[in-house]
């Protein structure tokens, strides 16, 4: 157990390592515009999968939660003018703050309702910014990117960086909820909610602490895209689309482990952006949908599982 | 902004009241699909939206977007029943995991249904046209687009119907029957999976007639189907799952107060009427107004 323990810190240790050589040797710059995308779907959905995965409530609100975490960015922008780390860190407590809320919830709602309250949570955030003229209103809001910090030469480069920190953070917050009792008792949860309860398992302190941690990490991943883009506006901020690529990428992966999400995120996003640039913007929201249904119908385990299953025949070859 | 006139609000619940007509004819196949036969169709509004594409490519054949929307029915009814099938063989037939899995794969269909229609139709709004549509009934200052009429009759009949199906016909009472209690059924020597397949067959085809009611109403577009989901299931859940009576009575409650919003405070707050709704019924009473 400690031997892989240390095996997660060196291998977060060199991914952080190679996002920092990156910046170093690759001149172009696009490369981090699109990367920035993928590693942000990393944290999305190992976001999505520390309530969905493990505790069986599916939320289709991420696209709130990363919404709520942008434009509490533009506010702190609008307002004082805070740097990246306190926008980051406002945003996660605001989006935390909504996940209680949905945690709550839980308390009434299951299955289906409960995915669907997520769904008016979009809307209803949705509108909220429409109508809040301070930050732009349904047109949106223009914003100027301060200049980069000392080691980097571009902007891009340094929301890269910091949105590979998070990552890692995400990635560690995740593998540590699993791993502890907090991991058993959702898994608990999803297996049987009354059975868990009666087995003396805090479900509602659990599913709101799952909730929040969720909703704290969409948050934060949605904190640097007015500075990413320069341009909020609330109609692509609360896009469906993002709560379809978290969903999409832990289902893809496999929910089970802390790296099913991993997988699935850097894969189907690599794939969009690839597609995107090469195809069209509609192809790859076909692409998410068509890989969706064909994992779900096809290998509800996600890659992990098939992985697994493979290495089992392989070693059922070996041993024979 | 809150200039109270009684005549804005007279005006506002009559068109409330057609709207919420509308609103509970585009509800009564999910009615049907999730709240009898509990199988968490996301991809109902999708599904509607294509029955409205449908109808306006049979309209740029000359063929009258009524006409056309009750021609889809069959064509619906086949593919409802297909899908019901393949939901059945890949998700309930497992078991318990089906909750989520099942979720997303509807999920997963929506975005198909909706990238489909933009490859094929474009992302710009479509439209048909037919005599009644953009004529007006004058009553006094108020005036009543004859469009929203033709939807409240075509709302009429199709939720009568359906009601009249469910209750009266031996078909429609097994169906009602798998809702109450599915072992029994099965105790009885019937199948249930049958029923269910063509209960789904029927929701799909009624879906078809309400995707043509919705291009009457007014102009459609690929991603409509995410405001109808809120919509829909607002109606739905509002209604108690399963009610037809329900689902008319949280039609016309959803319509109303929409249409009130729209007029006090403008159209940008009235989407969230209904999710608001969606949200207050489940927090307060989960089982609807006319729960079983």
């Amino acid at each position: 157990m400690k031997a892989r323990g240390a095996g997660f810190w060196i291998g977060a240790a060199v991914a952080l390592g190679l996002a920092g050589f990156a910046t170093g040797t690759i001149k172009n710059e696009y490369f981090f515009f699109a990367a920035y995308i993928v590693l942000m779907y990393v944290v999305l959905a190992t976001a999505w999968n520390i309530l969905g995965g493990y505790a069986g409530y599916v939320n289709f609100g991420t696209a709130a939660f990363f919404g709520v975490g942008a434009y509490t960015s533009v506010v702190l922008i609008q307002s004082i003018g805070a740097p990246l780390a306190v926008q980051i860190l406002a945003a996660a407590a605001m989006s935390g703050l909504l996940g209680f809320g949905t945690g709550l919830l839980t308390l009434r709602l299951r299955g289906i309702f409960f995915a669907i309250a997520t769904v008016a949570l979009i809307v209803i955030m949705e509108t909220v910014f429409i109508n809040w003229r301070y930050v732009g209103g349904a047109t949106g809001v223009q914003l100027l990117r301060p200049a980069p910090i000392a080691p980097f030469e571009s902007y891009t480069k340094m929301l890269f960086v910091v949105m590979a920190l998070m990552a890692v953070a995400a990635v560690a917050i995740a593998r540590y909820i699993e791993t502890s009792w907090i991991g058993r008792g959702l898994r608990a949860i999803r297996d049987s909610e009354e059975a868990a309860e009666s087995c003396g398992v805090p479900t509602l302190r659990l599913k709101v602490f799952a909730c929040t941690v969720s909703g704290a990490l969409m948050g934060a991943a949605g904190a640097p895209m007015p500075m990413y883009l320069q341009f909020v506006e609330p109609a692509s901020t609360f896009n469906l689309n993002y709560s379809i690529g978290a969903l999409a990428s832990a289902m893809v992966g496999g929910t089970a482990h802390w790296l099913g999400p991993v997988i699935g995120a850097l894969l189907l996003s690599s794939i969009q952006q690839i597609v995107t640039v090469t195809i069209s913007n509609e192809v790859n929201v076909l692409v998410v949908g068509v890989l969706l249904v064909v994992f779900v119908v096809g290998a509800p385990e996600g890659i992990l599982g098939l992985l697994v299953r493979l290495r089992r025949r392989v070693a059922a070859l070996v041993s024979r | 902004m809150l200039s109270f006139s009684f005549e804005l609000l007279l005006e506002s619940i009559v068109f409330g009241v057609l709207l919420g007509c509308f609103y509970a004819a585009v509800s009564i196949g999910l009615s049907v699909a999730f709240g009898l036969l509990d199988v968490p169709h996301v991809a109902h509004p999708a599904v509607m939206v294509f029955g409205a594409y449908c109808t306006y490519f049979l309209g740029r054949y000359g063929w009258d977007p009524i006409v056309a929307g009750l021609a889809l029915m069959p064509v619906f009814f086949l593919l409802g029943m297909a899908l019901y099938r393949f939901y059945y063989e890949a998700f309930e037939k497992r078991g318990a995991e089906a909750g989520v899995r099942g979720l997303a794969f509807f999920f997963g269909l929506t975005l198909i249904i909706e990238v489909g229609l933009i490859l094929a139709f474009g992302v710009d709004q479509r439209m048909v046209e037919a005599d009644y549509i953009g004529k007006s009934l004058a009553i006094g200052e108020m005036r009543i687009p004859f469009r929203m009429l033709v939807a409240f009759g075509v709302a009429v009949a199709l939720t009568t119907g359906l009601t009249l199906y469910l209750s009266r016909t031996f078909t429609g009472r097994a169906i009602k029957a798998v809702a109450q209690d599915e072992p029994a059924l099965r105790l009885m020597g019937a199948n249930p999976v049958r029923i269910k397949q063509w209960a789904f067959g029927i929701a799909t085809a009624v879906t078809a007639l309400a995707g043509a009611m919705l291009i009457i109403v007014g102009p459609v577009e690929p991603s409509l189907d995410r405001v109808y989901i809120g919509r829909t299931f607002a109606v739905v859940v509002l209604a108690g799952l399963g009610s037809m009576t329900g689902t008319v009575a949280a039609g016309l409650i959803l319509g109303i107060s929409e249409s009130i919003v729209l007029m006090q405070f403008g159209a940008s707050w009235a989407p969230a009427v209904a999710f608001g709704l969606l949200l207050i019924v489940l927090g307060i009473r989960p089982q609807g107004l006319f729960g079983r």
